[in-house]
């Protein structure tokens, strides 16, 4: 398998990776949007998150920003699988920014509120994938 | 062709993206009707008699529908109390049962907090509920925790259990989701100020009190 071949094939699965976030990251924010309040299994912790203070920047929720990147690094992951380099270099640097946010998330659901949201820590599984594979690219790719 | 392709793929998942997200938007957002005049709130008819909180005869009607293992709800049930302090006389809470079917004990709980008011002690399994909630919505078993609030707060424990499984509660249960359903709604907590809905966006302390303050200036007008 050519390196060409085999960083072609990282960034389709990227980009299906990142569509299973983007489907995660639109039912939040409709959930948002509709003030719908969230159950997950009964417990009351998903609405401890996403009805948190964390939960938006300003008046727009956390999780439009988050439906926003992962259709970004879906798009970055095709143009950059036809070749387009200038979508390559965004792509790591998107997915890293990606990467903190999910750090912090974390940290604030376990450390600040003390509650776990399952879909989202769903889309931090999603987003230390999508860095997995960002990591696995050949170095020719990244830059 | 392939220099396009790309910007085909993105497109597509863009659009499919938008369009299920706005046609998910639409299917969860609720439009809420006002209380039509038949069905608007009678105390003294006889035909319902509805859980009140505060003067049956205040001038604003807060009626809400709940469900006890929704968060919000016990959230805003801490709020209310407060709204009656803080309306005093010119103020009364109405709750009506809407158990959200993704909620595993909410029609359990629903059931108990009618069973409780067979006894007259609605409104003290109500509180306990809200209260308790975080404990029973995780309890494989919730049953057995009602039955321990009943006796905490002092109901004869047997005939709350018969009257769990009777059909009384659960009529009214039914009775007020049909009410609800009725309306429009989906989502826990819905509020009604003297018959008409609040809007989702104003489902927070400023927008309820703000409600509540042109309820009652629109009754002082009218001179009821």
């Amino acid at each position: 398998m050519t390196v060409s071949r085999f960083r072609n094939i990282l960034l389709i699965v990227a980009a299906i990776i990142s569509l299973v976030g983007l489907a995660d990251a639109t039912y939040l924010s409709v959930q948002a949007l509709t003030g719908e309040t969230l159950s997950c299994g009964g417990s009351p912790d998903c609405f401890r998150v996403l009805g948190s203070s964390y939960a938006k920047v300003g008046r727009v929720p956390v999780a439009l920003i988050g439906a926003t990147a992962y259709f970004c690094v879906f798009a970055f992951s095709i143009f950059a699988a036809f070749g387009y380099t200038r979508a390559r270099k965004l792509l790591i640097p998107l997915i890293g920014a990606m990467f903190m946010a999910t750090l912090w998330f974390l940290y604030v659901q376990a450390f600040v509120l003390h509650a776990y949201c399952r879909f989202c820590l769903f889309s931090a599984a999603i987003t230390f994938l999508l860095a997995g594979l960002v990591i696995a690219l050949p170095s020719s790719a990244r830059t | 062709m392939k220099r396009f392709l790309p910007f085909v793929i993105v497109g597509i998942v863009a659009i499919a993206t938008l369009g299920s997200g706005a046609m998910l938007y639409h299917s969860k957002r609720q439009s809420l009707a006002a209380i039509p005049a038949t069905k608007v709130l009678a105390v003294t008819s006889g035909a319902e008699s509805p859980h009140i909180r505060g003067n049956p005869d205040a001038q604003v009607t807060l009626e809400e529908f709940g469900d006890f293992q929704c968060p919000p709800c016990g959230q805003f049930a801490g709020f209310t109390e407060e709204l009656l302090k803080e309306y005093d006389s010119r103020l009364r809470i109405v709750f009506r049962n809407f158990p959200l079917s993704a909620h595993e004990h909410a029609r359990e709980a629903a059931i108990a907090a009618e069973a409780a008011g067979i006894q007259g002690k609605f409104w003290e399994m109500h509180d306990t509920l809200y209260r308790e909630q975080a404990n029973w919505s995780k309890a494989p078993n919730a049953r057995e925790m009602f039955e321990s609030y009943a006796g905490t707060i002092g109901l004869d424990v047997d005939q709350f259990r018969k009257d769990v499984d009777g059909e009384k509660a659960k009529e009214r249960v039914d009775s007020d989701q049909a009410r609800g359903e009725s309306l429009g709604i989906k989502l826990t907590p819905s509020l009604f100020i003297n018959n008409q809905p609040l809007d989702q966006k104003d489902k927070n302390p400023e927008g309820v009190r703000s409600a509540i303050n042109s309820a009652l200036e629109q009754k002082s007008k009218s001179g009821a």
